[in-house]
C-alpha cells in the first residue's frame, strides 16, 4: 500500500513539475516558428515600413524616474529624453532656451528672471507653468523628501537651509524663503545665494527639470509605473516592466515635436557588458555603452567604423594622504606623479580611449575662448630623473634613509587592479619604491579615506555641471571631497574668488592659477581623463555624447 | 504527523527569529554605509536620508521597528530604489527564478539521476565513463562559463536562441541549461557512489539469488534504497536553485531575484539584506521538513513520530 502511494506520488511530483514548465511557457511563448530566434526580427522587418525604434540598454533598473530623487546615469538617461528644463543643450554643447525661451541676469548676478515659452505642454495635455519648476524645486529641496541630490538646488538663496531644517523646525517659512518664486504662469523669478555664472548650464540638469505640480499632489507615486508617468520633454513613458525592459515613444504633446524622428525606444535593463555586447552583435540592441574593456581594445584596434568615442567630463587619480608619512612631502608627492608613464596606462593597460592626465580638469569645459583645458596644457612632465632626485631630496628633508612600507588602496575591480599594478611596477623600476597593493569593497575604501585611514587611494570624479569648479573645489581646506587631507590659503582664495566674480575672464584665470598651485603640490595624482567609448548600428544617425551624459537620442533617426 | 508538523512550524519561526537577529547584527557591524559614494554628500542630505529611513534611531529601536514591520510581512523599502520596495522586488523577482529554477530542475533531476545509475549499472564502461566525464565537467566549469559558450555559438553564431532578456519560451533555453549543468553533474555523482554501494549489498544478492529479473531488482530495490541521499540533497538544491542564482541572472538580463542576495550587501542596503535572507530560510526550511516527510514515504523503516516515547 505505502509502496504504491510513493510511485504515485512522485509520478504526480513529475506531473506537477511539467506542467508548471508547460504553463509558463505556455503564457509567455507567443506562437512562433521553432527555428525563429526573435521578435527581434519581426522588429527589423517592420522598420522598413513601420515605426521607427531605436534598441537600447539602460543597464541597470532605474531606482527612481523622478527629477527630484532621481541620481545617476541609469536614471538620467531616460530623464534627459522624458524631460525637458528651462534650457537644453545642443550637440555642440552650446546652452539654448529650453522650456524658457529668454532670460535676464540683475547685475550683481543674484536675479535670474526666466521667461517661459507659452505653448509647452505636459504629455498629459496640460500646460507647463512656472509654477510647475518653483513646485519642482522646492519639493527636491524638501528635508523630507530625503533627495540625494538636492545640493544641486543649494544655489537658490534659502535652498540649504530648507533642506538643512531640523526636527521641528518652521518648515513652511523655510519653504517660502526659497529663492525660487512664479511670477505668472510664464515668469520665473530665481534669487541665487551667491553670483553664480554658470547657474545656467545647470538649469539644464535634470534636477532642475519642473514636475507637473497637479499630477504630484494627486498621486505622489506617479513616477513609478509608466501607466501614471507624466512628463514634458521628447519622449514619454509608455512601458515599464521592472527590472525587465522599458519603452518611450515620441511625445505628441512635446512643442518641437517635429524635429523627432523616432517613434519609440526600447530599453532592456542588462547589467553584464559582455551580453550587452552579444546581443549588439546578434542585432537585438542598436547602441552599446558601456562596452566591455577587451572588446574596446579588440574595436580600436581593427579601426571598427561602429566605434564612438565620446569625451567625458570624468578624471581618474590617486589620493595620497598628506597627513600621513612620507607624503607630508610635497617633493616626494612630485616624484610619484613624474614617475608614472601615463601614456603606457592609457594605451596598453586601460586601452578605453582615456587622455593621459598632466592636469586636474578634463577636456570639454569652454573656457573665455577656446577649451579650458587645452589652454592649461601638460602642467607638469614626466620625468625620471627629476623624480629620482626629488625622492632622494624629499627622503632627506624627511629624515628617512629610504622610502617606508605604504599601500596603495583601490576598490576591487579588475580594471582598477591592473592599473595599480601597472603604477606599483613603474615606482618599483623607476625610482626603486615598493609598494604594496590592497584592494577593498567599496563602501570600506569611502570609509577608510573619510577616516584618512589610508596612504595612496584610487579615486575617480564625475563633474556635476560643465564648468572647471566642479573639479576645482574639491580640495579647499577641509571641503567635504578633500579626502587628500591638503590645505592651501593660495589655492583656498583664488577658488572662492572664482566662485564670487561674475567676470568671466577673472573666474578662469583664478581657476587656471589654482589648477597650477594644484599640480605644483601634488596631493592628487592624476592618471587620465575618462572616454566614453561605445557603438552604434550603421543604421541609427544623430547620436551625440554631451561631455556630461550617456550618448543622447533625442534628434536620432534611423535609415533602411 | 499533524503535531509534527506543528512543531517543526513552531521550530521554523524562532529559528526565523534567530537568522532574522544575526543577520541585523551581522550587517550593522560590517563597515560602510548604504548612502556612502564618492565624495561625501553634504551633511544635511545625509541626515535627511537617515531620518527618512530611521537609520538615526538608536539600533535597538530599528530592531524593534523592524520586527514588527515583518510581523505585517511588510519587509519595508530599498535604499537604493524609490520606486521598488523588498516586497516588490521579491513579488517581482520569485515568480521569475522560480519558472528559471523549476526548468533547470526537471534538466537537472531526471538526468542526474539516469547518468548516475546508467553509470553504476554499467561500472567501468563507457557508458560509466562518458557520463561521468559528462559529470566532472559539469561540476568544474563555473556556469558562467557555459552560459558564454552557449551565447556565444547558439545565439551569436547559429542565432538559434536569443542572447539574453525574458520575453518567450525561446528565451529561457540557454539560461536553462547553463542553470541546470552543475546540479546535473551533481546529482550523477551522487547517484552512481549510492547506487554501487546499494548494489553491493547483501539484499541485492538475496534478490539475484531468488531469481528476480534484473529490472525489478534495480527498479524496486536498488534505486529505491539508493535515491535517500540524492533526496536530501535535494531540498537544499531545490531551495538554492528557485531562489536564482546572481551569476546566471546577470549575465542573460533575468529579472528574478538571484541579484538581491548579492548586490545588496555591496549595497548595504539593509532591508534588502534582511528580505532576501529571510525569505532564502523561510523556502530552505519549507524544503527541509518536505524532505524530511518525504523520507517515510521512501524508505517505511524511518519514522519520524515514533522517537518520542
Amino acid at each position: 500500500m505505502k509502496r504504491k502511494l510513493s510511485v504515485g506520488l512522485v509520478l504526480l511530483l513529475f506531473i506537477f513539475l511539467a506542467l508548471s514548465g508547460c504553463f509558463s511557457g505556455e503564457t509567455k511563448n507567443e506562437p512562433e516558428k521553432p527555428t525563429a530566434p526573435s521578435e527581434e526580427g519581426k522588429e527589423n522587418e517592420q522598420e522598413a515600413s513601420g515605426p521607427k525604434i531605436l534598441r537600447l540598454n539602460n543597464n541597470e533598473e532605474p531606482g527612481s524616474l523622478h527629477p527630484g530623487t532621481a541620481q545617476g546615469t541609469h536614471d538620467s538617461w531616460i530623464l534627459e529624453h522624458a524631460f525637458e528644463g528651462l534650457t537644453k543643450k545642443t550637440p555642440e554643447g552650446e546652452i539654448i532656451p529650453g522650456i524658457a525661451e529668454s532670460w535676464d541676469t540683475s547685475e550683481d548676478g543674484l536675479t535670474w528672471t526666466f521667461k517661459l515659452r507659452g505653448d509647452a505642454k505636459w504629455s498629459n495635455g496640460d500646460p507647463v507653468t512656472a509654477h510647475d519648476f518653483e513646485y519642482a524645486w522646492k519639493y527636491a529641496l524638501n528635508p523630507e523628501t530625503a533627495s540625494t541630490y538636492a545640493y544641486q538646488l543649494y544655489y537658490l538663496e534659502g535652498g540649504e537651509a530648507y533642506n538643512s531644517a531640523e526636527a521641528g523646525a518652521d518648515l513652511e517659512a523655510l519653504e517660502a524663503a526659497v529663492g525660487v518664486k512664479a511670477v505668472d504662469d510664464t515668469t520665473l523669478e530665481v534669487k541665487l545665494a551667491q553670483p553664480t555664472p554658470y547657474f545656467v548650464d545647470l538649469t539644464s540638469f535634470y534636477t532642475y527639470y519642473p514636475i507637473n505640480k497637479a499630477v504630484q499632489e494627486a498621486d505622489p507615486n506617479w513616477y513609478q509605473e509608466a501607466d501614471s508617468y507624466v512628463s514634458n520633454g521628447a519622449f514619454k513613458l509608455t512601458e515599464w516592466k521592472h527590472k525587465e525592459s522599458m519603452k518611450l515613444a515620441k511625445n505628441e504633446n512635446y512643442y518641437d515635436r517635429d524635429k523627432i524622428n523616432l517613434d519609440e525606444v526600447h530599453f532592456v535593463i542588462i547589467d553584464d557588458e559582455n551580453t550587452s555586447w552579444q546581443m549588439y552583435q546578434s542585432d537585438e540592441l542598436d547602441l552599446v555603452y558601456p562596452l566591455p574593456q577587451d572588446v574596446i581594445g579588440q574595436l580600436k584596434a581593427e579601426n571598427n567604423p561602429e566605434f564612438q568615442i565620446g569625451s567625458d567630463l570624468a578624471v581618474y587619480y590617486y589620493n595620497l594622504n598628506t597627513e600621513k608619512k612620507p607624503f607630508n612631502n610635497v617633493k616626494i608627492r612630485k616624484a610619484l606623479s613624474m614617475a608614472v608613464d601615463r601614456e603606457t596606462i592609457v594605451e596598453h593597460v586601460a586601452q578605453g580611449g582615456q587622455l593621459p592626465a598632466y592636469s586636474i580638469v578634463p577636456p570639454g569645459i569652454p573656457d573665455v575662448s577656446g577649451d579650458y583645458q587645452e589652454n592649461t596644457g601638460k602642467l607638469f612632465e614626466a620625468n625620471i630623473e627629476e623624480a629620482k632626485k626629488l625622492l632622494e631630496e624629499g627622503l632627506a628633508e624627511e629624515g628617512l634613509d629610504k622610502f617606508p612600507a605604504v599601500t596603495l588602496t583601490y576598490n576591487t575591480s579588475e580594471g582598477h587592479k591592473m592599473i595599480a599594478e601597472a603604477v606599483q611596477e613603474m615606482w618599483r623600476k623607476n625610482l626603486g619604491v615598493e609598494i604594496t597593493l590592497e584592494n577593498v569593497e567599496f563602501q570600506v575604501k569611502l570609509d577608510r579615506e573619510k577616516a584618512g585611514d589610508y596612504e595612496i587611494s584610487r579615486a575617480g570624479w564625475v563633474g556635476d555641471y560643465v564648468d572647471p569648479m566642479t573639479f576645482m573645489d574639491l580640495w579647499v581646506t577641509d571641503g567635504p571631497y578633500n579626502d587628500a587631507n591638503w590645505s592651501n590659503a593660495e589655492y583656498d582664495k583664488l577658488v572662492n574668488l572664482a566662485k564670487t566674480t561674475m567676470v568671466q575672464e577673472d573666474r578662469m584665470k583664478a581657476m587656471h592659477d589654482a589648477e597650477k598651485i594644484l599640480m605644483d603640490e601634488m596631493p592628487v595624482i592624476p592618471i587620465y581623463f575618462y572616454t566614453k567609448p561605445f557603438t552604434v548600428k550603421p543604421h541609427v544617425t544623430g547620436i551625440y555624447t554631451p561631455i556630461n551624459s550617456y550618448p543622447q537620442f533625442i534628434f536620432a533617426d534611423i535609415k533602411n | 504527523m499533524l503535531t509534527y508538523i506543528g512543531k517543526r512550524i513552531v521550530l521554523a519561526v524562532v529559528t526565523l527569529w534567530v537568522i532574522v537577529t544575526l543577520t541585523f547584527i551581522l550587517m550593522h557591524s560590517i563597515p560602510g554605509n548604504p548612502f556612502a559614494q564618492e565624495g561625501t554628500m553634504p551633511e544635511a542630505v545625509y541626515n535627511n536620508l537617515q531620518s527618512y529611513y530611521n537609520l538615526d534611531k538608536p539600533l535597538h529601536v530599528q530592531y524593534g521597528l523592524y520586527l514588527l514591520s515583518i510581523l505585517q510581512f511588510d519587509f519595508g523599502p530599498s535604499y537604493k530604489s524609490s520606486t521598488l520596495t523588498v516586497n516588490d522586488l521579491i513579488v517581482n523577482g520569485f515568480p521569475v527564478s522560480l519558472h528559471l529554477g523549476t526548468q533547470a530542475l526537471l534538466i537537472a533531476i531526471p538526468l542526474g539521476l539516469l547518468f548516475g545509475i546508467i553509470a553504476a549499472l554499467y561500472r567501468n564502461r563507457w557508458p560509466d565513463y562518458s557520463s561521468m566525464i559528462l559529470a566532472i565537467v559539469g561540476i568544474s566549469v563555473p556556469n558562467f562559463i557555459l552560459a558564454t559558450f552557449l551565447i556565444n555559438y547558439l545565439a551569436v553564431e547559429l542565432r538559434w536562441f536569443p542572447v539574453a532578456t525574458w520575453k518567450s519560451w525561446s528565451h529561457t533555453v540557454l539560461p536553462s541549461l547553463s542553470l541546470a549543468m552543475m546540479p546535473m553533474a551533481f546529482i550523477a555523482r551522487l547517484m552512481r557512489s549510492s547506487m554501487l554501494e546499494v548494489m553491493s549489498q547483501d539484499y541485492i544478492l538475496t534478490a539475484k539469488a531468488k531469481g528476480l529479473k534484473k529490472g525489478t531488482i534495480i527498479l524496486k530495490h536498488a534505486i529505491r534504497n539508493a535515491i535517500l541521499p540524492v533526496v536530501t540533497i535535494v531540498g537544499i538544491l531545490i531551495a538554492n536553485i528557485v531562489t536564482g542564482s546572481f551569476i546566471i541572472e546577470k549575465i542573460f538580463g533575468i529579472p528574478g531575484m538571484g541579484e538581491m542576495f548579492v548586490t545588496s550587501i555591496f549595497n548595504r542596503d539593509y532591508p534588502v539584506i534582511l528580505g532576501s535572507t529571510i525569505f532564502y530560510s523561510a523556502i530552505l526550511i519549507l524544503l527541509i521538513l518536505i524532505v524530511d516527510i518525504a523520507y517515510t514515504w521512501i524508505d517505511p523503516r524511518i519514522k519520524i513520530t515514533g522517537e518520542s516515547k
